[in-house]
């Protein structure tokens, strides 16, 4: 079974730093209320980028499914 | 493991979010830490980290290791204690720019001078933030900090020359741009049997940012990314290297480990 991709954001931990908004290379999230939001999942490559420089643990990629068990 | 599965495993959940401002760069290196202990496979219940006083050495709360939060400075101190009541353990320190430099400074050299097998890595973010800003050892000259409105009259430590200079066997530095090479950094400072320093550059925008103008977190990272180099590029190329940062493994060498040594005393002794 192949592994399926979720973004997840939390937002009660995100505190509106802009990081995970201005180092996004594709333009999936924006900020609304002082909290991120996801604007445009269909693009979204799950590179990452806003999981490794997240200060807050806010928002991560998760593996679904698959043959992950570790 | 994916990152949700490392935070389920090694944060104490029920402590998050944690204390920081919004865009503090801590966070980001505690992210490192946590990858570069799951990457080694090492057991949480033989993994110690101990922090000082500071915003960075709020840390360990958020930790689900064995943890210790002691006084400002003094965190080697106990790390050392904790070593060689257990050489087994994997101690990882982790202080501030001034709980290391400045109040626990001769605990520090010491510690790189022994050669303990400690794992420190510095939280640097050129300013005291939990106490309202004041400037600290790693302040740039004639940055403004809450105690220097004129600017502060203090040239800046350079943590990693003073590290080597005192004797620490591994010694690297990372920023919270460069967070994935970072967890390499970290890897093998935890590897290295004898004492490592990591210097994490990390961004304080409430208090060294909005004082002197840096911009917003964001500005701030990208700072550490146009004004960083690897240490690598400029062993090749030494005019890449110039006005710039050096990141990655600074420096390595071997030398008897303080503990070990100690337990050859006893042996001997015993005999």
């Amino acid at each position: 079974m192949e592994n399926k991709k979720e973004l997840i954001l939390n937002k009660e931990w995100c505190k509106g730093c802009w990081i995970c908004v201005e180092f996004c290379p594709k333009q999936v999230l924006d900020m609304k209320d002082g909290k991120c939001q996801i604007v445009n999942l269909e693009d979204c490559i799950y590179c990452q980028l806003c999981e490794i420089r997240c200060p807050d643990n806010a928002i991560y990629i998760k593996t679904v499914g698959g043959n992950d068990h570790d | 493991m994916d990152a949700s599965q490392l935070i389920q495993k090694y944060y104490r959940l029920d402590k998050l979010p944690h204390i920081w401002c919004p865009g503090c760069g801590h966070g980001i290196l505690l992210n490192s830490l946590v990858r570069a202990i799951d990457n080694l496979g090492l057991n949480k219940d033989e993994v110690v980290v101990v922090s000082g006083i500071g915003c960075s050495s709020r840390a360990p709360g958020y930790l689900d290791f064995n943890t210790l939060h002691t006084t400002h400075g003094r965190a080697l101190a106990f790390a050392t204690g904790i070593k060689h009541a257990n050489p087994n353990l994997h101690v990882i320190v982790i202080m501030g720019d001034g709980d290391s430099f400045a109040i626990g400074g001769n605990h520090l050299i010491h510690a790189c001078r022994r050669n303990i097998d400690i794992t420190a890595i510095v939280f640097n973010n050129n300013i005291y933030g939990m106490t309202g800003g004041q400037y600290s050892p790693t302040t740039p000259y004639g940055d403004l900090a809450a105690t220097a409105p004129y600017g502060n009259p203090d040239s800046p430590f350079d943590i990693c020359q003073l590290a080597k200079g005192a004797g620490a066997t591994y010694i690297a530095r990372g920023t919270a741009y460069h967070a994935r090479e970072l967890d390499k950094l970290i890897e093998r400072g935890i590897k290295n049997k004898g004492f490592s320093l990591i210097e994490g550059l990390s961004m304080c925008p409430t208090y060294y940012g909005r004082k002197n103008r840096k911009g917003s977190a964001v500005d701030m990272l990208k700072f550490f990314k146009d004004n960083c180099i690897d240490k690598r590029l400029v062993d090749n190329n030494p005019q890449l290297g110039e006005g710039k940062i050096l990141i990655g493994e600074l420096y390595k060498s071997t030398r008897p480990e303080y503990t070990e040594s100690y337990k050859a005393i006893i042996d001997k002794l015993k005999e």
